[in-house]
């Protein structure tokens, strides 16, 4: 089943995962012709041998995930929902600790044990998954969801005083900047439209000149203009040598805008590999956690692991 | 055929004002309705109950003295309140207020001094804020309910003031009475109005209120607390502490409700006795939600809520009805504020029997 439709049918006993693989995926999906980016820099994120249990019995442990962001370049991770991203994310934003402080290491800084307050001052901005109670107050005005992450910026608080007026300049900056239809600043979160609301929440990262870039499914649910509009700023943000990630389970997304891509399979993460060299096919069965079957000649050692392993 | 309570989507922001002021008017024609079925003249109850009271100088320095605790607790709870941390045990806080503050006088008696009057004030706001710590504390390391555990915890507090008066804190020239000394001059608040009872601590309640407003409204430490209060988890995603604001908000109430408690042993009172509180600290809970958790809105609650107090000791007094009138109406209201608050967000609707709709379709179809 793909899309909501079903695709095919078949006798598993037929078919090589292989071949279940390319009818999950797809087969229209090709490789979009993505210029390699300009040499990416310094690692910005590291993150090494993280391991987390959940209490959640939903969630899942996630265990010795490993890989780097640099300075430059989207790095992209894909799975199937579920397979520890969720934990990955909150452990990557610092709303869950990390076990070792220095496991998560931000330019070379460990903040395993740093909350998220800590990490937005380093130059972390984060799109959450939730867009509607983790990423934006519904009940609040667009001034006061500008204020919940940016707080920390643009003089909105100074000495424990909200300024309002800057924070109503703020979210004006927001919505004018990335188009988001709103009545304006005073509008409660809510009455937004999902794709105009995820605008709001990604340009209030985006506007906040993150060193470092995090989201989480940041096209979910999102029409599709909207949705190129937020790839593109994504990618521009990369280009002003912001390191990107990004955590999503649409493929086309990651193939679209991503320079290398993981895959998360079972609270596992797969060795990166540059997304121009990589097939859907590929990235399918790591889906599925055929880690050791993916031919891995086609990891470049020069972007793969050996960066992670001169950073750790 | 069924009652539905259906979501009208957007809420009136006009009526979530007006709910309270109806709440009022909704209880008065309760009042008058009960009166009349009791046997007795509405008019002259309602009148005696709600006028009566506050047509002397003196009635309305009663009002302000009866208003000023229940202000100040409820601006403490209400901040609490927002950020959903549900300190119900306020009048445990208020009375260990009391205690600490009249065990300083006490302490203090024959050595007094111009320090006396700010030590009682000051350990009285510890006193409660240490009574409101136990609860903090035990909802942050164990997540332990902070209703019960504070609400028990008055009933402790109750039960150490009675075995304070009666026992070693007794007056040693009462007569075995329960009460302690009185406490010296220096130990009191100030009269404010000769003949009258208004004393210096109700000007705290004012300086609350402002001060409520200012830190609801201007800092980042308010806006976290309506965050936290809104939606938990944007709150942790901006990186804003649930344990910290648990221990601020149980803290600030504890040490407003205990300064509420030593400033009524210091003021009107003038010394520790069994019962030092007619419930202030429950009637301020009322208070917090009838002012819609906004400090100016609880000054005015407060100063309804108060005359209902002196209300039912006039009616008492005047026309000999039972002092429980003063519960009634207390209740009444809180029971119309909720009624009000709940059809400000939803609509009553008659559902038909299910097969309604279904046949309605065709005609549907049929016209243009």
């Amino acid at each position: 089943m793909r899309a909501g439709r079903v695709v095919a049918s078949c006798d598993p006993r037929q078919e090589t995962a292989r071949s279940l693989a390319e009818m999950m995926i797809g087969g229209e999906l090709t490789i979009p012709d993505r210029p390699a980016s300009a040499a990416a820099g310094e690692p910005r994120l590291v993150v090494d041998r993280l391991s987390l249990s959940t209490d959640d019995p939903f969630g899942m442990d996630i265990s010795d995930v490993s890989f780097a962001v640099r300075a430059g370049e989207v790095f992209g991770i894909a799975g199937v929902a579920g397979n520890g991203q969720a934990e990955l994310l909150s452990a990557l934003s610092g709303e869950r600790l990390a076990p070792a402080d220095a496991a998560v290491k931000i330019d070379g800084r460990a903040v395993g044990h740093v909350g998220p307050r800590g990490r937005r001052a380093l130059g972390l901005a984060f799109v959450p998954e939730e867009r509607l109670g983790r990423g934006a107050v519904p009940d609040l005005s667009l001034a006061d969801n500008a204020l919940l992450s940016g707080y920390g910026r643009h003089g909105m608080v100074r000495r424990g005083l909200i300024s309002f007026a800057n924070a109503r300049a703020f979210a004006q900056r927001i919505v004018e900047s990335f188009g988001v239809v709103a009545t304006g600043h005073r509008a409660e979160a809510r009455s937004l439209s999902g794709g105009n609301l995820q605008k709001f929440i990604v340009g209030r990262e985006i506007l906040q000149q993150p060193r470092l870039l995090i989201a989480a499914a940041p096209t979910w649910g999102v029409d599709a203009g909207a949705a190129v509009a937020i790839h593109r700023a994504l990618i521009d943000l990369a280009a002003d040598g912001v390191a990107v990630l990004v955590i999503s389970q649409d493929l086309d997304e990651l193939f679209a805008i991503s320079d290398r891509i993981a895959v998360m399979f079972h609270g596992r993460l797969s060795a990166s590999r540059p997304t121009r060299r990589t097939s859907v096919e590929q990235v399918g069965l790591l889906m599925g956690g055929l880690f050791d079957q993916v031919d891995d000649d086609h990891v470049d050692v020069e972007t793969g692991e050996k960066v992670l392993n001169s950073v750790a | 055929m069924l009652l539905r309570l259906e979501a009208r989507g957007a809420t009136s922001q006009a009526m979530v004002y007006l709910a309270p002021v109806l709440a009022v008017a909704l209880t008065l024609s309760g009042g008058a309705l009960l009166f009349t079925v009791l046997g007795y003249d509405a008019g002259r109850a309602l009148y005696t109950f709600f006028i009566q009271p506050i047509t002397s100088v003196y009635g309305v320095t009663e009002l302000a003295i009866k208003a000023a605790p229940l202000c100040l607790i409820a601006i403490g709870l209400a901040i609490g309140f927002r950020a959903n941390v549900w300190n119900i045990g306020a009048e445990g806080q208020l009375t260990m207020g009391a205690i600490c503050g009249g065990g300083v006088a006490l302490a203090a008696w024959g050595a007094e001094g111009p320090w006396l009057l700010p030590a009682m004030l000051i350990a009285g706001a510890f006193g409660g804020m240490a009574w409101a710590a136990v609860p903090a504390w035990l909802k942050v390391r164990f997540n332990a309910n902070e209703i019960l555990v504070s609400l028990m915890l008055t009933y402790v507090a109750g039960h150490l003031l009675t075995y304070l008066v009666y026992g070693p804190w007794s007056d040693p020239a009462g007569f075995g009475f329960p009460e302690t000394r009185r406490f010296g001059e220096e130990g009191r608040l100030a009269v404010l109005v000769d003949g009258t009872r208004l004393h210096t601590g109700t000007l705290l309640a004012l300086v609350a209120v402002a001060a409520g407003w200012f830190l609801m409204a201007r800092t980042l430490v308010g806006f976290q607390i309506k965050v936290i209060g809104l939606t938990p988890t944007a709150a942790g995603y901006a990186g804003f502490s649930q344990h910290r604001t648990i221990w601020l908000t149980l803290l600030l109430a504890g040490g407003m409700a205990g300064l509420a408690g030593v400033a009524e042993v210091a003021g009107p009172i003038g010394q520790l006795l069994p019962t030092i509180s007619p419930g202030y600290g429950f009637t301020a809970i009322i208070v917090a939600f009838l002012g819609r958790l906004h400090p100016v809105g609880i000054l005015f609650a407060a100063l309804v809520m108060a005359l209902s107090y002196l209300g039912g000791e006039a009616v008492q007094i005047g026309m000999g009805l039972p002092l429980a009138v003063t519960g009634v109406f207390q209740g009444m209201l809180l029971f119309f504020l909720l009624g009000c608050d709940v059809l400000v967000r939803y609509r009553l609707r008659l559902s038909l029997p299910r097969a309604a709709p279904e046949r309605r379709s065709a005609p549907e179809e049929a016209a243009p």
